[in-house]
């Protein structure tokens, strides 16, 4: 086990030069952190746009909801990790089936919160929007979406949390150019070091993802997130 | 449809006409509102009052269409009125406003949808002397969590006024505001009334602002079967003043009658 200096001192090729170029493979951790969060953003907008169409329709429509409630119900406590061999029977190549997963992975928190949130959208704002005669799509995008916003960007923050989680996961197995391969690669050559460097990095990489995401609801809404 | 053919005169500008309203329960039907008769004169200012849970405020609901009548029907200028329209303008007790629009942008929400024929200037224009009309024109940009309570219930009643309803509906209005804060709204809210007169109902339990607002005190008995027990005639002329009314001998004759009226309803519940 290396010592915390010991570590820095291992570790200084890969913090000095975070995008260096080495010949194909050898990539900086920079280029890693970069094409795991690729993945990431790629497969959390899909299922940003998958999701809360379909967390619009559960929360406006009882029968949706009775319908596609026992398919999240039964989905959402699979492990994203147990997508990914479907995925890969299904792409056959890693890069995709990554993404795929991590679609997957975002899918759930997302829709339920945005249900949620359209569902419980005051009838204070309905019954204004019903006394102004506006007309139900216009409804939809004038009040419901505003109204529920917070609660969609509650769901799209736990849903990037949790992608943010598993692309390490998924990396370790798909192997390929990512941070989670790298953690992996690290330990398989008795790296520990890389491998503490590796962890601080993921750490803060999620923190900065959650703290853009809190940004952009900050903007988007002109109200305050809760704090978690 | 049942019913009697419509006639319109002034007189009848808003009748409620033999108005049922009851709820299917699994002890049978609950019945709320039983056989309302009234008839609301145009530009005329009435308050419904009665204890919680009347029905005072599903009655002001049918009247704005955001419920149905079992039985009987409400027409406005001879039409009856099945859904929600912005001839009939509601201020919310709990203010309404949308949390992510500006004071401005609330009331020109409002605007937007209801007055479509005008261009952007003139919608502007409407916006800000309505904002003026409340005295809000210095809060404009700010968001209602910005705001007090007595200033949301100002943006509400900018906002409904700000469409020219043929009928203003207001749902307790002052309920959520604390007593100072009351009276001064009222105080308010009676001028622009008595500089711009309109059909106004008003839902409330205070007998004091029914008395100080009002031309009409529609008293409701206690539900279920809620009926109309007594309408009460409010005769001093407008514009008013709380002080020279709390002066006259008649306001107290008025105010212990309705009193009276609402504790006798009261004690025979218990």
């Amino acid at each position: 086990m290396p010592t915390p200096a010991e570590a820095l001192i291992n570790n200084r090729d890969f913090i000095l030069h975070p995008f260096y170029q080495r010949g194909p493979g050898d990539l900086g951790i920079g280029w890693l952190l970069i094409a795991s969060l690729r993945r990431v953003l790629l497969g959390f907008t899909l299922g940003a746009f998958v999701a809360i169409p379909i967390g619009f329709l559960i929360g406006m429509s009882r029968s949706f909801m009775l319908a596609l409630n026992p398919i999240i119900q039964i989905f959402k406590p699979v492990s994203p990790l147990a997508w990914l061999p479907i995925a890969l029977a299904i792409f056959n190549l890693a890069d995709p089936s990554a993404i795929f997963v991590i679609f997957i992975t975002s899918l759930w928190p997302t829709i339920i919160n945005t249900a949620l949130g359209v569902s419980s959208v005051s009838q204070d704002y309905i019954d204004v929007a019903r006394v102004l005669e506006m007309p139900r799509w216009r409804q939809i995008y004038k009040i419901i979406l505003p109204a529920s916003l917070p609660y969609i960007f509650t769901g799209l923050r736990i849903s990037l949390g949790i992608a943010w989680l598993v692309i390490v996961a998924v990396e370790m197995l798909t192997g390929g150019l990512g941070i989670g391969f790298f953690v992996w690669d690290e330990w398989s050559r008795l790296n520990l070091s890389s491998v503490f460097l590796a962890v601080l990095v993921i750490g803060l990489t999620g923190l900065l993802l959650d703290f853009a995401i809190a940004k952009l609801q900050v903007l988007v809404t002109h109200r305050r997130p809760q704090t978690t | 449809m049942q019913g009697h053919p419509p006639s319109p005169h002034a007189t009848d500008f808003l009748v409620v006409d033999s108005l049922s309203k009851s709820y299917p329960t699994a002890a049978g039907e609950f019945v709320v509102l039983d056989d309302i008769q009234l008839t609301i004169r145009e530009d005329e200012f009435v308050s419904l009052i009665g204890h919680s849970g009347c029905g005072k405020s599903t009655l002001l609901k049918i009247l704005a269409g955001l419920e149905q009548a079992t039985t009987g029907q409400v027409r406005l200028e001879g039409k009856a009125i099945r859904k929600p329209g912005c001839d009939r303008m509601m201020v919310f007790q709990h203010y309404g406003l949308l949390p992510w629009l500006t004071v401005r942008e609330n009331v020109r929400l409002a605007i937007d949808e209801v007055l479509k024929g005008l261009s952007s200037r003139e919608k502007a224009q409407i916006v800000n002397e309505h904002l003026a009309m409340v005295n809000l024109t210095a809060a404009a940009n700010k968001y209602p969590d910005e705001i007090s309570g007595g200033m949301k219930q100002r943006v509400g009643i900018a906002r409904a006024l700000a469409i020219r309803p043929k009928v203003l509906l207001m749902d307790e209005p002052f309920g959520a505001l604390d007593a100072l804060t009351r009276g001064k709204l009222q105080r308010q809210v009676l001028e622009i009334w008595e500089n711009h007169r309109q059909t106004v109902i008003m839902v409330t339990h205070d007998v004091d602002e029914a008395l100080y607002m009002s031309d009409r005190i529609i008293m409701l008995t206690n539900g279920p079967n809620a009926k109309i027990g007594e309408i009460l005639e409010v005769p001093f002329p407008h514009p008013r003043n709380r002080q020279q009314l709390r002066e006259s001998p008649q306001y107290y004759e008025l105010r212990n009658h309705a009193l009276n009226f609402l504790d006798r309803y009261f004690s025979s519940d218990d």
